[in-house]
């Protein structure tokens, strides 16, 4: 009797399996299987070389799957209509494969000719390895300043190896009309004005004064420290005297950033503790939170979605102080060493670094913006108004990315990025003092950073 | 005795059938099961350079200034995780077992469906169904608190240190508790019905019967269904992945050896992996189950009497 009812109990879970084994399928980040279509693609571009005559084939390696009707339709199109002989294909690959793809390729002499970028180490090392081509000598990398160009260059700053592409910028998005029914008519620019205009939020109580969760940490990190930190430490300054071993974690600039964090919890949802990423998104999106610390790629997200938006930077200490933003470098454009056609790469790549493709991409990707130092105007107004945040303030990027970031598991050692998600989440959730974090990261780094002068 | 050429007796024939039948399983275990862990193991002797390092990494691993803490924290979270389930699982599926054995309960193959429904389920979807229970922004869990007067009681369990853990693992507790009760429903069945009858009418309650009766004729189950949940626990990743990320926040506290192994072997975000200390990851894994294993098997199991049933 028992065997029978088993029977019948195995059937139903059988049944159970194959019926969520598809949902359990698609959950799976961004899976293998647009890859297997990658080199397909890249094998056509290499022979057709002699073909006809001046006719050149060019292929673009990337991981920004998400781009490729916006290459096929608005960019290529564009080049091709001034350099008619250069035929070019986009041919990405799934995001999480790329990295460990394009390095096969690279060693097996498939890869395209034109290599989308990763910011900083990866790319490094494919050009430490010659198979990034080095672009000391292509004209259109003056259009660029030295923070745009620190992701793709050497440590010495002597070679650059990729055009910068596309950066991200932080600041907080606020809910236009929640500012209106309150008020509010000014943005914030000071620390005093930002903290008097959360207290105006929270005492009305209509709002949840921010919209952040502190679960899944990357936030706290991300669009907290980095973002409001540049004003403390001086941006650029600050971020090579930590690289230059002159400056420390545990100085006020980094202490005072963690203080001015542990004193957004009282403004932050009810159970922010356990609010992840999507969980901010959405509830800022239902018109629940008045403003929402963000980065810029947020903005595509939430236009269209009910919610009108604004965009203001980081708040600074004084008046009238220097402000900074962080502006991070993303995605550039680096060419294979071992081309065929790198006259045709070039010339591409030179077309990557006009004004031309600046307005083109940026206004493509809304949040996604050029790093060319020239001025692109924005159809939108709210990608515009954090762009904007370039023209008054000065750009720096993430002080975890560049060198700092080579705590090498192999060696036991700790990554400066990972353990500010940790921690920077404890310090707003309050289980951890500033000083506190400020110690325990700095000794994480001295562990095994030893600055060389 | 004598003449030595013909042997007396016939030398039994080679017991081919055997070979016949151990051979697939043998093969397809030693190349999917055995060569692996073995190879795991000579990799986490190994230098990153790809030298010999003897026990190097062990030794790093246990007492590096930045790798022991995160390793004993994961073994410390991993044994809170596998005393709930000891704790709290198995008891309830031992007393899910038992209700569902007695006759005078309806609709058993039901219940027994729906309770074991949710050990089918991807993790990914357990994970899913309870982060949205337990939302602060958008669960339930608050309104039902609240419609009992507990609404006071509601905190973001998921996200704080001293909580995650304890909710994570009672997750995980309600998921798989339908194995104990399957196991220990089996165990039940085959006790044969002349003794607790026997025992009936020599008046014994229902409790008596099963603290003397059920209880001894099960012990060997409840000895295995240990041995499951020490092995599943130790070897646990997937529910802390999709609950709490790969960081298995707030501060490491629902980090198990899973989690561990995953970020040192893989890497994390900006993090590089090392398989080799990854490896060495595996290997403590493979050694505390191993031995936990062995402890269950030599301290208890062999001291277990076993009634004929």
């Amino acid at each position: 009797m028992f065997y029978k009812r088993f029977g019948t109990l195995a059937a139903v879970a059988v049944l159970a399996v194959s019926a969520c084994a598809s949902p359990g399928a698609t959950v799976r980040p961004s899976g293998s299987t647009p890859a297997s279509s990658a080199p397909v693609a890249s094998g056509t571009a290499a022979p057709s070389a002699t073909t006809g005559g001046s006719q050149v084939e060019l292929t673009i390696e990337s991981w920004r799957n998400d781009d490729l009707t916006i290459w096929q339709d608005k960019l290529i199109p564009a080049f091709q209509a001034k350099y008619p002989n250069i035929k070019v294909t986009f041919a990405p690959t799934a995001p999480a494969d790329y990295n460990g793809i394009l390095d096969s390729k690279l060693k097996g002499g498939t890869a395209g000719d034109l290599i989308t970028c990763r910011p900083f180490d990866a790319s490094l090392k494919l050009f430490q390895q010659g198979q990034l081509a080095s672009l000391n000598d292509l004209p259109g990398l003056k259009n660029f300043g030295d923070v745009a160009k620190s992701a793709w260059i050497t440590d010495d700053g002597k070679d650059a190896f990729c055009v910068p592409m596309a950066s991200v910028i932080h600041g907080f998005i606020y809910n236009t009309d929640a500012f209106t029914k309150l008020g509010i008519t000014k943005t914030p620019t000071t620390v005093d004005e930002f903290k008097a205009v959360l207290d105006q939020i929270a005492k009305d109580g209509t709002y949840t004064p921010l919209a952040m969760g502190t679960k899944d940490m990357w936030e706290s990190a991300t669009m907290g420290f980095q973002n409001i930190g540049p004003n403390y430490w001086k941006g650029e300054d600050g971020r090579k005297a930590l690289i230059a071993g002159t400056a420390k974690f545990t100085d006020k600039p980094y202490v005072d950033t963690w203080k001015e964090l542990a004193s957004w919890k009282p403004y932050l949802p009810k159970g922010h503790e356990a609010i992840a990423y999507p969980d901010a998104q959405q509830y800022f999106e239902s018109g629940k939170a008045a403003i929402y610390p963000a980065g810029s790629w947020d903005i595509s997200y939430f236009e269209g979605k009910g919610v009108k938006i604004g965009f203001f930077g980081p708040p600074v200490a004084k008046a009238g102080d220097e402000c900074y933003v962080s502006d991070h470098t993303d995605i550039g454009m680096g060419m294979n060493a071992k081309s065929a056609h790198q006259a045709e790469a070039k010339q591409f790549l030179d077309w990557v670094a006009s004004d031309e493709f600046a307005t083109l991409y940026a206004n493509a990707l809304p949040g996604f913006y050029s790093l060319s130092n020239n001025p692109v105007t924005l159809e939108d107004k709210v990608a515009q108004q954090a762009v904007d945040l370039r023209k008054s303030c000065k750009s720096t990027i993430r002080n975890s990315y560049q060198i700092l970031s080579r705590g090498d598991t192999e060696k036991g050692q700790k990554n400066l990025e990972n353990e500010l998600w940790a921690v920077t989440a404890a310090v707003i959730n309050g289980t951890k003092t500033p000083e506190a974090a400020a110690k325990e990261i700095q000794d994480g780094l001295d562990a095994w950073y030893k600055p060389t002068n | 005795m004598a003449s030595l050429p013909r042997s007396p007796r016939r030398r039994p024939p080679i017991p081919w059938h055997l070979a016949v039948f151990l051979g697939p399983a043998v093969l397809l275990y030693s190349a999917f099961m055995v060569f692996p862990l073995l190879d795991s193991l000579r990799l986490s002797m190994l230098a990153p350079d790809g030298g010999f390092a003897g026990l190097e990494n062990y030794q790093r691993l246990l007492t590096d200034g930045n790798l022991a803490p995160r390793f004993w924290g994961a073994v410390q979270n991993n044994l809170v995780f596998f005393g709930i389930h000891m704790l709290v699982q198995n008891p309830i599926g031992l007393l899910l077992a038992v209700l569902l054995s007695t006759r005078v309960l309806r609709g058993r193959a039901v219940y027994r469906t729906l309770i074991f429904a949710p050990t089918v389920l991807s993790v990914v979807i357990i994970g899913f169904i309870w982060k949205l229970i337990l939302s602060p922004l958008w669960g339930v869990a608050e309104g039902g608190l609240d419609a009992i007067g507990l609404g006071s009681l509601f905190e973001p369990w998921l996200g704080l240190q001293g909580s995650a853990l304890i909710t994570v693992s009672l997750m995980s507790v309600w998921q798989f508790v339908g194995i104990p009760m399957l196991l220990f429903s089996a165990a039940l069945l085959a006790i044969p019905d002349e003794i607790i009858e026997a025992a009936r009418v020599d008046g014994a309650g229902p409790l008596r019967i099963f603290s003397r009766i059920q209880l001894p004729m099960i012990a060997p189950t409840v000895g295995i269904v240990a041995i499951l949940t020490f092995v599943g626990n130790f070897n646990a990743f997937d529910l802390v992945y999709s609950v709490q990320g790969g960081l298995a926040g707030p501060e490491f506290s629902t980090d198990l050896l899973g989690t561990l192994f995953y970020r040192t072997f893989f890497g994390f975000q900006l993090q590089s992996g090392s398989p080799t200390l990854g490896a060495t990851v595996a290997g403590m894994m493979f050694l505390m189950i191993l031995f936990g294993v062995c402890l269950f098997l030599f301290g208890v199991q062999r001291r277990l009497v076993r009634y004929e049933a």
